[in-house]
């Protein structure tokens, strides 16, 4: 049995409070009365009142919502796809250059990204929006549903879905009734990841935006650019909770699943 | 036949707003800035034919990458972004590595915990987590208030507006992406060999250096990239901590673009970005490759 020695027990401690304090001073102040952070005036709500009364921030949030609910789910569907692509379509002429090109925008810098398909937009005559913002999101993000995906199809048991075929299935009904489910979990963290990336985006969003939409954190970015703001503080918290409810009921709803298989396998193993 | 298009339609996709994209910043950089819309020249005039490429393509010249390297704002910013982002690489990596080293050494039934702990933040807005770093550096901020109130300084501390707020703004947005692999390798290490170490007499602290070190190599060199490479073209970091003498290339070419209106010029300063990134990112890839074939 491991225990914690001191001097791990102090790194993790002091490192955790490194990643945490920032957000949790964050939602302190959402709560303080007073416009300026040094002091402290009491409890008090009235800032989410304040955002939840702002038309723009809830527009922007529902501008931002759209998108990455659009760009989430074209990226996931292309990314499963290029991820089959990768790992079972076997050799075919330009396959290097296609998986350069999966690889390529996840180190690309945002700015070149949002620049070259900014340059894309305007070449072709397509009008700045919510379309193109759709577009560039879907872009980038079905890289990383590709790399995602395909992590989980190259350690798949393939005689599964020969068998399959063996047994009369059609191609599409041996990945339909076969393959998705076993790949579902990364399926759904490719596309959980590509709509976080989506929500997150602001540099991307700038360039391929017009001012027909604007998203949330194009909005939140302009705000806090030249200072501090309560408003952005509320609106912090808030997105912080979600995320963090979303994040802990994810983990134990994969808890529970795992603990009902290994229940089942028992139940199973006894008959 | 089937086959055929399951290829096309994620390869056509990413010729199209991946490649094709790309080229256009290539071949805008190759352009003359101009007062017109969109504003530079040459157009390309296909209605001319051959005669209208060919006068397309005479007009395309180096004259943006010559100045960059004439102006040396631009090559001022290069460098320091190189540098920002080393500084900041090393800062991580000295950070990262206890916490990494402590998650793997802490108890078995921790360590779901500690890592779902490590991966939270990063679900959390990257923009908001670099706000945060505002309201807590400001001259009135939170650091400043608690140090003048306790007595420890007199003085508000200038930090936001500085270089050191773009390193603990680096620092703690990519510092997961240190610990992950770090700890990756470290898990997997195998316990009996400190042992052995320290049973033929080594200290903990050499069998530290001459073991755990290089066991956890990989994750080290992993780590060190995935957390530079981001950070060289990083813009919202520079943006918002930074002063206006912090030099980062990804501001230069935001302000280029939207504020100069030099579009021109905006895509040779990425074209460079691109081709000083290719280096890391090939060693990156090679050692990963490397590692992949080890593995198997």
């Amino acid at each position: 049995m491991r225990r914690f020695s001191w001097f791990n027990a102090t790194a993790l401690s002091l490192g955790f409070a490194f990643l945490y304090l920032p957000m949790i001073v964050l939602i302190v102040y959402s709560f303080n009365e007073s416009r300026l952070v040094t002091v402290w005036a009491g409890f008090s709500t009235k800032w989410y009142g304040e955002l939840l009364r702002n038309q723009e921030y809830l527009d922007a949030a529902w501008v931002t919502l759209k998108v990455a609910l659009m760009s989430s789910t074209i990226a996931t569907v292309l990314g499963t796809l290029a991820a089959y692509v990768l790992v079972r379509a076997g050799r075919f002429s330009g396959r290097t250059l296609f998986s350069g090109m999966i690889y390529a925008p996840l180190v690309m810098p945002e700015v070149i990204t949002g620049l070259s398909l900014l340059l894309l937009f305007i070449g072709i005559g397509l009008d700045r929006g919510v379309l193109t913002i759709v577009l560039a999101h879907t872009t980038f993000a079905m890289c990383y549903v590709s790399v995602v995906v395909s992590s989980r199809l190259a350690t798949f048991d393939r005689s599964l879905e020969e068998a399959a075929l063996d047994l009369g299935a059609t191609p599409f009904d041996s990945f339909r009734l076969v393959t998705l489910p076993i790949i579902a979990p990364a399926v759904i963290s490719g596309w959980l990841l590509a709509f976080t990336l989506s929500l997150d985006d602001l540099v991307i969003a700038s360039f391929t935006t017009g001012p027909s939409a604007t998203t949330l954190p194009i909005k939140i970015f302009s705000a806090v650019r030249l200072g501090v703001s309560p408003e952005i503080n509320a609106l912090s918290t808030i997105m912080i909770g979600l995320v963090t409810i979303g994040v802990i009921s994810a983990s134990l709803a994969t808890k529970r699943a795992a603990v009902a298989r290994a229940r089942d396998e028992q139940a199973a193993a006894r008959t | 036949m089937r086959r055929f298009t399951l290829i096309a339609i994620p390869y056509l996709w990413l010729l199209a707003l991946f490649l094709v994209p790309f080229l256009i910043v290539v071949k805008i950089s190759l352009s003359d800035v101009a007062i017109a819309r969109p504003p530079y020249m040459p157009q390309l005039d296909l209605s001319e034919g051959w005669a209208g490429l060919k006068a397309f393509f005479s007009e395309l010249d180096f004259e943006n990458f010559a100045f960059l390297t004439t102006d040396e704002l631009y090559w001022k910013s290069y460098l320091s972004s190189l540098r920002i982002a080393l500084i900041s690489t090393l800062l991580a990596l000295v950070i990262g590595y206890p916490i990494a080293y402590g998650m793997a050494r802490a108890p078995d039934e921790w360590r779901p915990t500690l890592l779902m702990l490590v991966i939270l933040p990063f679900w959390t807005s990257f923009l908001i987590r670099v706000y945060a770093w505002k309201v807590i550096l400001a001259g009135d901020g939170v650091l400043n208030s608690v140090l003048v109130a306790t007595g420890i300084i007199s003085e508000p501390l200038q930090i936001l507006n500085t270089n050191t707020a773009v390193f603990i703004g680096i620092v703690y947005t990519y510092l997961p992406f240190m610990i992950l692999p770090i700890y990756s390798a470290l898990e997997k290490m195998d316990d009996s060999l400190l042992e052995a170490a320290e049973d033929l007499g080594a200290s903990r602290l050499s069998a530290f250096w001459m073991i755990t070190i290089p066991l956890s190599k990989g994750g080290i060199i992993a780590g060190c990239f995935l957390v530079f490479i981001p950070s060289v073209g990083e813009f919202v970091i520079p943006e918002l901590l930074g002063g206006s003498g912090t030099l980062m290339i990804g501001r230069v070419l935001w302000q280029e673009f939207f504020n100069n209106l030099d579009w021109p010029l905006a895509s040779a300063v990425a074209v460079v970005l691109l081709a000083i990134l290719v280096i890391p990112i090939m060693i990156f890839q090679r050692s990963e490759d490397r590692a992949r074939e080890r593995g198997e």
